[in-house]
């Protein structure tokens, strides 16, 4: 990393169930921040166009918004290492770009065609990317969770260094399979890192209607496993109780179990008026803005002007256009692509009456 | 045929897990008891002494967690062996099974497979209850993306799970408790079933019985009373469920002209009732009467005895579908 450029705020991050490994200083370079603006933005760009696609009825299905929560993909991002393994739920687009997959792939998906990240097949809620390490958006609320603990088993069965950073929404903590999850990957010492990124609403029940514990973070006490509440609006807080989680997961085969707390500013799907909630509550959360946090820390430590976001934000506005008329010009997936990719076996006899 | 060798159900499982972890260190057999107690039916008796703790695992009693898991580490490189002390307790688990395992070739576009093996034992098994006694060959064969094997004795056992094993797709692979003990003739040598196909386990002429797991011996018995009226039963062991192979039926029917099933479980959207549909429609002129079938009875199976005998199919029952289906009743 070059360490040329003057080094921006230090943040503090604590682990807060006893367990920490004590507080840390950490210091992030002009190249991390450029990162993290140039992705977040490409993220929240991306999905509002989306958002204007499904409003035209060029993206059908289930289609649910990231736009809020980008620091929590992004601060995972810098404090990964090549190799890791991402998978998480169905609100997904922004999982799948940070991991690499091209946004023309992601939004040909968005349309449903043949060019998309899965061939048409998974849409909105399952993008994959074999190459780029991302197992997945999944549909079932939790069943990602056992999932995320199973890739990382794999890879500490096949001894490779890397690890499984397993996202899940507020919502997902209260099914059975995270509880079993987190029995099995204490006792066996997965290296995992659970996510759960807490917007605060699981569809349009808040968190406090489902618990007497509304700090998610204290689920893990009861499997001794190490946990956090993290600001999930700064990525620098985000990278920071990562990159310390990843590490005992990667050196010492412990999970960590991170509770992000984050906002989606948008419903939980297009068809979501979000009127659980108050306007206020969403100014709030808009006030800090992730994006808006990083852009005033890039400028205010001189690592960019404004005409140099300027050209970010043009260059962004490109991808995305560009990304619109490669998902148009994709044709749709030929009926015969649906006896495909149901079996490994090529012959498979499929009862055609 | 290599020489008579005669080993039981169990041990018949046990030879191909062993002998295809030996071939293969991605391999690992997974579940409640299989390693320090050597399995609830000792179908994994001695394997943790071969293979250790990293191959042959305990898990605690959290079924939907470690299928989900293990499906997890068969997307990424490793082909585990998950054991289901029953498939009763599998209901647990059903969510990965039907909505993971089976599905993400599918929604990955082809990237991501899932070479796994379910298994364990399906079926009654004498007065245990109405949770304990259950078959579910026919929900999971109702799925895409999963197959589903049912092997009635030992030879057939082994060798279609060793292809279970060796498959890249995920295969539901169900046993019987009380034919764990059950011996019979097992090569030596290697050798594996293909998945997919039937087998004619005895020729005849007059009418075809169709069955498969331990119902198969309900079958051949009626077949040997049916033989002292000098009435020709061919029987066929359906040994995979999904993908069934429809054809063979299709062609017995045609040469005998009528057509018992015997299936333990239930009568509605049966496995009787999807191979009824595909006779009735490729072999619907050779057929000379209505296709019978002996089922378990459409109720939870109760503990008394009586209510066991009652429930299952037998012998009897089934000669008598045979007769009927000959107008001989």
């Amino acid at each position: 990393m070059a360490q040329t450029a003057p080094a921006a705020k230090a943040t503090k991050v604590t682990s807060v169930n006893g367990k920490a490994q004590g507080s840390k200083e950490l210091t992030f370079s002009k190249e991390i921040y450029m990162r993290w603006y140039e992705e977040m933005l490409l993220m929240r760009r991306f999905e509002e166009k989306a958002g204007q696609l499904y409003g035209q009825q060029k993206i059908r299905g289930f289609c649910h918004l990231y736009i809020g929560q980008e620091a929590v993909v992004s601060g995972t991002m810098s404090a990964l290492e090549k190799g890791d393994k991402l998978i998480t739920a169905y609100r997904d687009h922004a999982h799948a770009i940070a991991c690499g997959i091209s946004p023309n792939a992601v939004m040909a998906e968005l349309y449903g065609k043949i060019d998309g990240s899965t061939k048409g097949k998974g849409g909105s809620m399952h993008l994959f990317s074999k190459e780029h390490n991302f197992f997945g958006g999944h549909g079932i609320v939790g069943a990602q969770i056992p999932l995320g603990a199973g890739i990382a088993f794999a890879d500490k069965y096949l001894g490779t260094n890397n690890i499984c950073v397993c996202f899940m929404g507020d919502g997902a903590v209260r099914q059975g399979a995270l509880h079993e999850t987190f029995t099995m990957a204490m006792l066996w010492k997965i290296p995992v890192v659970f996510v759960c990124e807490n917007n605060r609403y699981g569809m349009g029940t808040a968190v406090e209607r489902t618990t007497n514990v509304p700090d998610l973070y204290k689920i893990a006490l009861a499997y001794d496993m190490p946990s956090a509440q993290v600001d999930g609006m700064e990525c620098e807080k985000v990278h920071a109780a990562m990159k310390e989680a990843a590490d005992r997961a990667r050196n010492e085969h412990i999970p960590t179990f991170l509770e992000i707390k984050t906002y989606r500013y948008k419903g939980h799907s297009m068809s979501d008026p979000a009127k659980y909630r108050t306007r206020e509550e969403v100014d709030e959360y808009k006030a800090k803005d992730p994006i808006e946090h990083v852009e005033h820390t890039i400028l205010a430590s001189n690592f960019a002007t404004k005409a140099d976001l300027e050209a970010i934000e043009e260059k962004i506005k490109q991808i995305v256009e560009a990304s619109v008329q490669f998902a148009e010009a994709s044709p749709f997936p030929d009926a015969s692509e649906l006896y495909k990719d149901n079996y490994m076996q090529e012959d498979y006899p499929f009862l055609m009456d | 045929m290599s020489e008579e060798r005669i080993i039981a159900y169990r041990e018949a499982l046990r030879e191909a897990m062993v002998e295809e972890m030996r071939t293969d260190p991605t391999i690992f057999l997974i579940g409640e008891e299989v390693a320090e107690y050597n399995g609830a039916y000792k179908v994994s008796q001695g394997m943790l002494d071969e293979f250790g703790a990293k191959r042959v695992i305990d898990t605690p009693i959290a079924e939907l967690g470690f299928a989900g898991i293990s499906v997890g580490a068969a997307m990424n490189g490793l082909r585990p062996i998950v054991e289901f002390m029953t498939f009763n307790f599998a209901l647990l688990a059903i969510d990965q099974v039907v909505n993971s395992a089976a599905k993400v070739l599918e929604m990955s576009g082809g990237q991501f497979n899932c070479p796994i093996v379910f298994r364990g034992p399906s079926g009654s098994a004498g007065q245990l209850g109405a949770q304990h006694s259950q078959m579910f060959e026919n929900w999971y064969a109702n799925v895409p993306g999963l197959k589903v094997i049912s092997p009635s004795n030992p030879y057939d056992a082994k060798g279609l799970l060793k292809s279970a094993i060796r498959d890249n797709d995920p295969v539901v692979f169900m046993e019987s408790e009380v034919m764990y003990g059950d011996k019979g003739n097992v090569p030596a040598g290697e050798y594996i079933i293909p998945i997919g196909k039937g087998d004619i386990k005895r020729s005849g002429t007059d009418v075809t019985i169709v069955s498969f797991n331990k119902m198969m011996k309900v079958a051949l018995s009626a077949a040997e009373e049916l033989a002292k009226e000098n009435i020709s039963a061919e029987v066929i062991d359906l040994r995979t469920i999904r993908p069934l192979d429809f054809p063979l039926i299709v062609e017995s029917v045609k040469k005998t002209n009528r057509l018992v099933i015997v299936e333990e479980s239930w009568p509605f959207g049966s496995i009787s009732s999807e191979i009824t549909f595909q006779v009735q429609k490729y072999a619907f002129d050779y057929l000379d009467a209505p296709i019978k079938r002996v089922t378990g009875k459409d109720v939870s199976l109760g503990y008394a005895p009586t209510l066991v005998e009652a429930y299952l199919p037998n012998v009897a029952d089934t000669v008598k579908a045979a007769k009927s289906a000959l107008y001989l009743v």
